[in-house]
């Protein structure tokens, strides 16, 4: 299992395949979807090999690929995994084979090119979980905007320009100062591994400038309020497909990337700023939940759901420096840190059933608006069974795995200070209020209109779709044993790089968490 | 003095392509009308012989040769092979050019391949006479070919501003160079360099000289604030004329600015670095700002280019090796990119209709798929997205800068690329997002396409694998 190079396979088959589908065009667009959907579902099953051969007895990179690249830099072609990475890389590749299947019909413009931008996208998103090299890392976290920016340029709603353009200069203005920061960073300790980033040893300020050059990055990913406006934009005009894929697991590399590099790297700093992002996470938790209740358009809601619910994940992150703090020990840190995780990967699955569930009423109907509707459970019974249940999800119901990762962080938080868990708490009032008011006035009541009367209830293929994620949902919700289990090491180890101090011999300070031993 | 015949063996290409250009140009007078296209093909095939014989060179030691006026180096060798395959590009394109009066005539090769020899004598120069010998050459064909479509107000406007405008900074450069000169007693960039680092008070007409020096350099470079004439160059000249002018010369303008600056008045470095500062600065901020205000490509290209120049600059002034090889790589990549860029805009014009407007591109991903997708690719690599060219020449500029404690440049350069990204980008919405507004097929010969692809593929290609050319810019520095 070591030998074969696993991780370049899973980025760069999607990868040729996309290529390969803008060469074929011509072949026509139902070979052109067969070939795509093929390559993904080959992609996702692949990428079980991750799981079924990982080991979960250690927090070490597994599969690694080392293979000299620019040594000019000396940047490597270094790949990846540990708990927290791959099974993000799983939910991109089994989101994927969805959004390829939830196109299928409704994409009939430059078909080969939509598909061909969705496989490219793939592998530039696992390329970002995989990368152990902060040249690698950047390239693909650069390269994933440009399919994106032509998914919700092309085949995007009406406002799509000013939507996309603003999606790309947002996201690319977070990203270069991050790659300054990368640059000094690898000036200081002579690789661009990150790996070597976790070891240096950096004076406060500098951890402080380096924090605020990735939190630019990171939070407009996220996104964290205030800079979350692009997010409503891009989701109200982007294809259901591209929807579901900003959610799904765009959103995540954000929350990845503070795992991977904000708290490893600037430990110090995290401390010392950590009030600032738990602001901001409660911010979005509350404000963010206000908004959404105010909503019209069903995507712009689940948008703004969205936003409170990454509040959730990097509330849950930066919890552990006031839980260890208070308890004096490591002991319950990982609590929050771990729902924050399981919190990304629930929300994947729920945001984007959301998403293809407002996709499916679109496609329908061709409204988005919550007023249009009314009643669409006498027509499409089947439908808002579905509709019905992830909404419950979202809101976080006991069963479903949107509860887990909610509970864990609430637990965190009552545990760190009870002011933060009460407004976290409140996410339990908000969320079930918009996720169960927009489904009451589009799911119940009598039926608002003729249109409605004329819906069809969905067929097999968006069955099988909806299906999937509901038996995900579920899975993960009765049983997330297997997850947790998976990061647990890797977790652990982050708890322990993150309560070493950074800071250089002779600067004392802030570095608290010193005295503290895993 | 007598000159063994091996030192004329080190001046071989510089030979070839100068007898070429001769033959070029009596072959073009008497058999010009009957078989056109016999001159484009000579020059093609004198560049390509030049190249390889120019390789072939690249490992051998430094020499100076001809009482010290013409010198080879490993970086000379880098530089003239990288131009020659650059106006190798610029010439199978601008074949496709068609002026009021159909296709262009032979003399644009032979004008070009005179510049071709203006810069290889500039890249080679030991001796201030020797760099302004070799400007002069440059700049009087450069002038010629503006002025190329001579019918037209708007290429002969051009043409005189250029002509204005370079022949004042010629002369402001002349004037710097006689003050060094009268202050160090030498033409020879050696001489002057070891008379500078010697004791000696750090008079005030040298740094009146450096000073006019710099602003001959910035003219050159088109650096704000001696930026004036690019837009109007670029926009009034021919297209052919204007990728021409738009890619080669600034490698030769690196040259001239390494040897003068770096080779000569290395010791005066504090002092231009100072001035290049500024230079750098304003000139990203202006080209990237005022780029966004155009909706003619030829003028929206021309203020990248001097963003570009700007980020350039930066390297050169960072001082180390590290920074002249970044630079170098730079002007490398950014001349691929730029007759790429230009090319493009050849492409999509036909006979009778010479395209310049940002909305001549619009829907090119109806029209042609693929070629949009080039166009996509350069420029994104001028915006410097990853994974192509321009990222790596960006990171590595960077990398210098951040390495001499100069991060605040760093920051000010990166957050004026993300105000560049926008133009770029707005052009790949009008490809991508319009509809197109004619359906007239695109007419493209077989050798453009090929071209266009090959200029493409390499853009991304070096994106995937920066790695030889990096270690190769580095390595003849070294």
């Amino acid at each position: 299992m070591i030998d074969t190079p696993l991780l370049s396979l899973l980025i760069w088959l999607p990868i040729a395949g996309g290529v390969a589908l803008l060469v074929m065009d011509a072949l026509g667009n139902t070979a052109c979807r067969q070939t795509a959907l093929l390559v993904s579902i080959a992609t996702f099953l692949l990428s079980t090999g991750l799981y079924s051969g990982f080991d979960i007895t250690t927090a070490a990179m597994q599969f690694q690929e080392n293979v000299p690249w620019i040594d000019a830099f000396n940047a490597n072609y270094h790949l990846g995994v540990d708990g927290i990475s791959m099974p993000l890389i799983i939910l991109t590749t089994f989101t994927t084979v969805l959004v390829l299947l939830a196109g299928w019909q409704v994409i009939q413009t430059k078909t080969a090119q939509y598909m061909a931008a969705f496989l490219i996208m793939e592998g530039l998103m696992i390329g970002v979980f995989a990368a152990l090299d902060a040249v690698l890392f950047y390239v693909f976290w650069e390269a994933m905007l440009v399919p994106m920016f032509l998914i919700i340029g092309i085949w995007g709603g009406p406002n799509r320009v000013y939507a996309t353009i603003k999606f790309f200069l947002y996201t690319f203005f977070g990203s270069v100062f991050m790659l300054v920061a990368l640059i000094y960073m690898y000036l200081k300790s002579g690789s661009f591994s990150i790996l070597d980033f976790h070891m240096l040893s950096m004076s406060m300020t500098e951890q402080v400038l380096i924090f605020i050059a990735f939190l630019l990055a990171f939070a407009v990913k996220v996104p964290m309020w205030p800079v979350h406006t692009w997010l409503p934009d891009a989701h109200v005009e982007a294809p259901t497909g591209g929807s579901v894929i900003l959610a799904a697991i765009m959103l995540k590399i954000g929350g990845y990337g503070f795992l991977r590099f904000s708290l490893p790297i600037t430990p110090d700093a995290s401390h010392a700023l950590d009030w600032l992002i738990i602001l901001m996470s409660l911010v979005a938790v509350v404000y963010i939940g206000f908004v959404a209740l105010v909503q019209q358009d069903m995507k712009k809601l689940i948008a703004y759901s969205s936003i409170a619910h990454m509040g959730f994940v990097t509330l849950g992150i930066f919890l552990v420096f006031t839980l260890v703090d208070k308890n004096g020990s490591l002991q319950g840190a990982a609590l929050g840190m771990e729902g924050g995780v399981v919190q990304m990967i629930s929300h994947g699955f729920i945001s984007g059933a959301l998403f293809l569930c407002v996709g499916v009423l679109y496609d329908r109907m061709h409204s988005r608006q919550i007023n249009d509707y009314g009643g669409v459970v006498n027509t499409m019974p089947v439908f808002a069974a579905f509709m019905v249940f992830f909404a419950m999800a979202n809101a976080g119901l006991p069963g479903t795995s949107g509860f887990v990762g909610e509970f864990m962080v609430i637990l965190a938080s009552f545990k760190a200070n009870f002011w933060f868990a009460f407004l976290a708490a409140t996410t339990l009032i908000l969320g079930a209020a918009y996720s169960l008011w927009m489904v009451k006035r589009v799911v119940f009541g009598d039926v608002a209109n003729d249109n409605v009367q004329a819906l069809e209830d969905i067929n097999a293929r968006e069955f099988v779709i909806l299906a999937t994620l509901a038996g995900a949902v579920l899975l993960f919700g009765l049983w997330p044993a297997p997850l947790i289990e998976v990061m647990h090491a890797s977790v652990d180890n982050l708890l322990a790089h993150v309560s070493v101090s950074k800071l250089p011999v002779q600067e004392t300070g802030v570095a608290l968490l010193n005295a503290v031993q895993p | 003095m007598s000159i063994p015949l091996s030192d004329f063996l080190l001046l071989a290409p510089e030979i070839f392509v100068l007898s070429m250009a001769c033959i070029i140009l009596v072959v073009e007078a008497f058999v010009g009308a009957q078989r056109p296209h016999l001159s484009y093909v000579l020059s093609l095939l004198t560049l390509l012989v030049a190249a390889l014989l120019t390789w072939n060179m690249l490992d051998t030691e430094r020499v100076v040769v001809l009482g010290g006026t013409f010198i080879h180096d490993p970086m000379a060798a880098l530089l003239k092979t990288s131009i020659f395959l650059i106006v190798i590009g610029a010439f199978v394109y601008a074949r496709s050019f068609h002026t009021s009066k159909g296709p262009l005539r032979g003399e644009y090769y032979v004008l070009g391949l005179f510049a071709v020899l203006g810069m290889m004598v500039m890249i080679s120069a030991h001796s201030l006479l020797t760099i302004y010998l070799g400007l002069e050459l440059l700049s009087l064909s450069l002038y010629a070919m503006v002025a190329f479509d001579r019918d037209s107000p708007l290429a002969s406007e051009a043409a005189m501003k250029y002509f204005v405008l370079g022949a004042l900074a010629s002369g402001m450069l002349l004037y710097g160079m006689s003050m060094l000169y009268g202050a160090t007693g030498s033409l020879d960039l050696a001489e002057i360099a070891a008379a500078l680092s010697g004791p000696g008070e750090n008079s005030m007409i040298l740094i009146f000289g450096l000073c006019f020096i710099v602003v001959g350099l910035a003219f050159k470079f088109g650096a704000v604030p001696f930026h004036m004439w690019v837009p109007d160059v670029y926009d009034g000249a021919p297209t052919a004329v204007t990728l021409f002018i738009g890619s080669a010369p600034k490698i030769a303008a690196f040259a001239m600015a390494m040897r003068l600056l770096v080779e000569s008045m290395g010791s005066l470095a504090v002092d231009w670095q100072a001035m290049l500062v500024i230079m750098s600065v304003l000139s990203l901020a202006l080209g990237n700002l005022i780029a966004i205000a155009q909706t003619n490509i030829k003028r929206m290209l021309a203020y990248s280019t001097i963003s570009h120049v700007g980020f350039l600059l930066l390297g050169l002034l960072a001082g180390t090796t590290e920074g002249y090889s970044a630079a170098m790589f730079y002007a490398i990549t950014y001349a691929l990119m730029a007759i790429g860029g230009f090319g493009m805009i050849i492409l999509i014009s036909r006979a009778g209709y010479e395209a310049n407007q940002l909305d001549d591109f619009k829907g090119l991903n109806d029209r042609s798929p693929w070629f949009a997708f080039m166009m996509l690719i350069l420029m994104f690599s001028m915006a410097g997205v990853p994974p192509t060219v321009g990222f790596y020449a960006k990171l590595s500029v960077l990398q210098a800068i951040i390495h001499v404690d100069m991060v605040w440049l760093a920051l000010v350069a990166v957050f004026f690329s993300i105000i560049g990204a926008f133009y770029y980008i707005r052009l790949i919405k009008l490809m991508y997002f319009d509809k197109p507004e004619t359906e007239a097929p695109l007419a493209v010969s077989t050798d453009m396409q090929m071209a266009i692809s090959l200029n493409g593929l390499l853009v991304l290609g070096l994106g995937l694998f920066p790695g030889s050319l990096l270690a190769l810019c580095a390595s003849v520095l070294a």
